[in-house]
């Protein structure tokens, strides 16, 4: 037998890699193709199914809300070129004319009105983008009124989410309806779209891959030089950073922590962090009269304010922020991210004193500590696990032990959100969707007493002040910018000196994003295809 | 024989149905999906209402009997997360998965045996030796991390083929196919395999010791002496017997290709069924996991009772007790 033989194998394996070779050197196509990947699935197209930062930031591409948010979050015209107040409950706005939706119908006053309804009817998502007293009222075709029953200075808070449909075609598919998460029948426009936005999307295979397009009857100027972007997903963490490495996508979300220096020395692309308006923090059960899985009976340590400032003082968020997070998040000192409040400066986190932490456990009965489970979800926050190991750790250091129970968050969630509330400390993360403190002064601090009432939804542990719950309701109407910003950081200080929470950091976004893009990575996370631009 | 088919056929009814039950009542446990479906904020009385429309308030008992009903006349109920039909879902689903299944059986088979014929006629040389230790690195190494290596160093260092997807695909009808597109066949090389490799290794290690002991056999002596040509020999002879249960063993190898492809399709974002089935448990999208598990469970039964049945005609030995049985 001589190795003759086996020449035609290799023979084979050369032209084949000759041939791979020469594949991969073939054009690329001559438009401007922008390419990104997400972890999770763009699930339905109709604009008012579901409420998740990815979800939103798509659509926006082809939909476009009245009024809009800008780089910097603020509030800027959209499809409403002005608005005003001539009363306090009255917003007058002015929508721009020689608006056209995709296909090709001019977009009204109708459309407004007609989305305003569908957005709070059942099946919607988004009910709450729209404040539910508001009616709409068509002056003419380019000017509609929203009247309110109350004054309300954060109506306009949450249109960036509440994108504008056609009525037209809506009618026209049998899309008059919002298409409900737990819809049986995928709706028209769950699977198509109509907006009036800078592309238009002309392929869908859900949880597969998405394609948009320049629309080339749009209104305004577009930053972007896009002429086709195409989404897919990819699940794997390892899968989504090879192919951003190997330049097949240009924009990846989320990079793992560990990747992160991996892929910003690598020649193709870069991580970009910035801070992320979601708040992680620690809740306790401060109403039970004895704590779940707890070694305390018959009382519930957490109802002393003493052992709730000594977890406080026990936790080195430094060392947090350093260690598990590799310096990619912010510690916090509220509950809400300081761009979203104005006066968040005038706030300074407890320092961490240890010994402070011993004394006061001690002088509160409990000079040994005692045992403590520990909520926490391994898949949902950026090292959400991790951090709670550290914070174990910590804890067990001024004597309390803690027993982790770390499990997904399809589980975590059923077991420590409403109605089952199975929660004596737990950790979780928050994005006010208004932007506002309001949100957080409502659902998170709010108590949850009044059981006919929604407030303090995901209050879980029941921190409860009658006097923050009234500085609520006044900061829901007061209009007066000034005066409403002291009266939510009076409730921030009430809040701080009952240590009611713990807030812990602010994870930062990372994207990895090719050295060819340019783009704003905004602080909602969300990333806006009319802002992308590419070298070719 | 016909008495034999039927109670072979009603045991695999019996096994789907056992299967349909043991995975219904595990996904009770996998969490809950209502959670998953909406955004944080969403008040708790739309959640209890989407609850009561998914029909998840109702004892399990009764959710089985609704799903097994509807599972009878062919309907696997709707997915929570993309509101459309599972059938349909996993129509569409099926042919990246079986592309993909049938060239990594393809690569698994021409190379396996490729591999096997070379290190059984050469089985002193270096060659073969590094394709022994090459095939125990084919057993030993986890599927994923085969996948991740083949990426790195195709996909990020080399830059030759795709790390995800399927490429660009045709229609034909009700089927995709990535066969007629450049870039489909460059998508499908990476994971054809890496989810052909252990199989691979298998069917190379299976043709070597067959390949062996039949070239011990006084028939390839006789052949031999006749003076017939080496590659007559070893092509002609040899290796035709060797192939009948390197068939068998392929052929049974096909379900599990399909049933394990879930790791590969993870790693490559390969848009097939078993990448629906990994999404669906984070999901939490319990139609999806229960009508995929049925699914394979089907393929399983259905090629079980094939070589059952091949076999009692195969061999007459069998068949002999069967009628005997019967």
């Amino acid at each position: 037998m001589s190795p003759v033989k086996f020449r035609p194998l290799l023979a084979c394996l050369a032209a084949a890699t000759a041939l791979a070779a020469g594949l991969s050197a073939a054009p690329a196509s001559a438009a401007n193709t922008f390419r990104f990947a997400f972890q999770g699935d763009l699930k339905s197209l109709d604009p008012y199914t579901l409420k998740e930062t990815f979800t939103i930031a798509a659509h926006g591409a082809v939909y476009e809300s009245l009024v809009t948010r800008d780089k910097d979050l603020k509030l800027v015209p959209g499809l409403a070129e002005s608005w005003e107040t001539p009363e306090p409950t009255r917003y007058r706005f002015r929508l721009r004319k020689n608006v056209k939706f995709h296909d090709g119908t001019p977009f009204t006053a109708d459309d407004v009105i007609f989305s305003a309804e569908r957005v709070r009817a059942p099946g919607s998502n988004f009910q709450t983008n729209v404040p539910a007293d508001a009616t709409f009222v068509k002056v003419d075709d380019h000017t509609v009124d929203m009247v309110l029953k109350n004054p309300n200075p954060i109506a306009l808070y949450q249109f960036g989410g509440w994108y504008i449909m056609s009525k037209a075609w809506a009618e026209k598919h049998d899309a008059l309806k919002p298409t409900p998460v737990s819809a049986s029948t995928p709706s028209y426009a769950a699977l198509h779209e109509n907006g009036t936005g800078p592309f238009t999307i002309t392929e869908h295979q859900p949880g597969v891959r998405t394609v948009f397009k320049k629309f080339d009857g749009y209104w305004g100027k577009v930053e972007s030089n896009i002429d086709e972007a195409i989404f897919t997903t990819i699940g794997n963490d390892a899968t989504r950073v090879a192919a951003l490495l190997s330049g097949e996508v240009d924009w990846v979300d989320p990079v793992p922590l560990q990747d992160q220096s991996r892929v910003s020395s690598s020649a193709n692309a870069v991580v970009v962090n910035a801070p992320e308006l979601r708040t992680i923090y620690l809740g306790m059960d401060q109403t039970s009269d004895e704590l779940r899985g707890s070694n305390v009976k018959g009382k519930n340590p957490f109802k002393d304010v003493r052992v709730r400032e000594a977890f406080f003082r026990a936790i080195d968020e430094d060392a947090i922020v350093k260690r598990v997070m590799r310096g990619q998040a912010t510690p916090a000192a509220l509950l809400i991210a300081p761009p979203l409040f104005p006066l968040a400066g005038e706030f300074k986190r407890p320092a961490y004193d240890p010994n402070k932490a011993k004394a006061l456990l001690a002088e509160a009965g409990y000079p040994n500590g005692f045992e403590v489970p520990l909520d926490c979800p391994n898949d949902r926050y950026v090292n959400d696990e991790a951090i709670c190991q550290a914070i174990t750790s910590m804890l067990a250091r001024v004597g309390v032990k803690v027993n982790l129970i770390a499990q997904p968050k399809a589980k975590y969630f059923a077991k420590i959100l409403k109605p089952a509330y199975d929660t004596s400390f737990y950790l979780l993360g928050w994005t006010p969707s208004s932007m506002d403190s309001h949100n957080i002064l409502y659902e998170i601090t709010g108590c949850r007493n009044d059981k006919s009432s929604p407030r303090g939804t995901t209050n879980l542990g029941n921190y409860c002040n009658p006097k923050v719950d009234a500085l609520a309701d006044k900061i829901e109407r007061e209009t007066d910018q000034e005066a409403r910003n002291l009266m939510i950081k009076q409730a921030y200080d009430i809040v701080m000196a009952d240590w009611g929470y713990i807030p812990l950091h602010q994870q930062a976004l990372a994207w990895g994003v090719s050295k060819k893009v340019k783009l704003v990575p905004r602080a909602d996370n969300q990333m806006m295809l009319y802002w992308v631009s590419k070298e070719q | 024989m016909l008495a034999f088919i039927l109670r072979r056929l009603l045991q695999s009814v019996g096994v789907l149905l056992a299967v349909g039950l043991i995975a219904f009542a595990m996904f009770r446990f996998a969490g809950d999906p209502v959670n998953q479906l909406v955004a944080p904020d969403t008040p708790y009385a739309e959640r209890l209402q989407i609850r009561q429309s998914l029909g998840l308030d109702d004892p399990v008992l009764v959710q089985f009997a609704r799903y097994a009903g509807n599972a009878v006349r062919g309907q696997f109920g709707n997915s929570y997360q993309f509101r459309q039909p599972v059938s349909t879902l996993l129509a569409e689903r099926m042919p990246a998965t079986l592309e993909l299944a049938l060239c990594a059986t393809l690569f698994a088979l021409t190379a396996g045996i490729l591999m096997g014929v070379y290190s059984a006629l050469h089985r002193h040389s270096a060659a073969a030796k590094l394709l022994q230790a090459i095939s125990l690195i084919g057993v030993s190494l986890p599927t994923f991390l085969i996948g991740i290596l083949l990426i790195f160093l195709f996909s990020v260092t080399l830059g030759w083929l795709p790390s995800y997807g399927r490429g660009d695909t045709v229609r034909i009808g009700w089927w995709t196919t990535g066969f007629l597109t450049v870039s489909g066949w460059k998508a499908l090389i990476l994971p054809s395999i890496t989810l052909g490799l252990f199989q691979m290794t298998l069917i190379m290690r299976l043709v070597r010791a067959e390949m062996l002991e039949v070239l011990r056999t006084d028939y390839i002596r006789f052949a031999r002496a006749r003076g017939l040509t080496t590659r007559s020999i070893h092509f002609g002879h040899a290796l035709k017997n060797t192939l009948v249960p390197v068939i068998t063993v392929a052929g049974l190898q096909l379900g599990s290709i399909i049933a394990f492809s879930i790791i590969t399709e993870t790693v490559f974002q390969w848009p097939g069924m078993g990448l629906l089935f990994v999404q669906a448990v984070q999901n939490v999208d319990v139609p999806i996991m229960a009508a995929y598990l049925l699914l394979v469970a089907l393929i399983f039964v259905s090629i079980n009772l094939a070589v059952d049945l091949l076999y009692t005609i195969v061999d007459p030995r069998l068949r002999l007790s069967v009628r005997r049985a019967a």
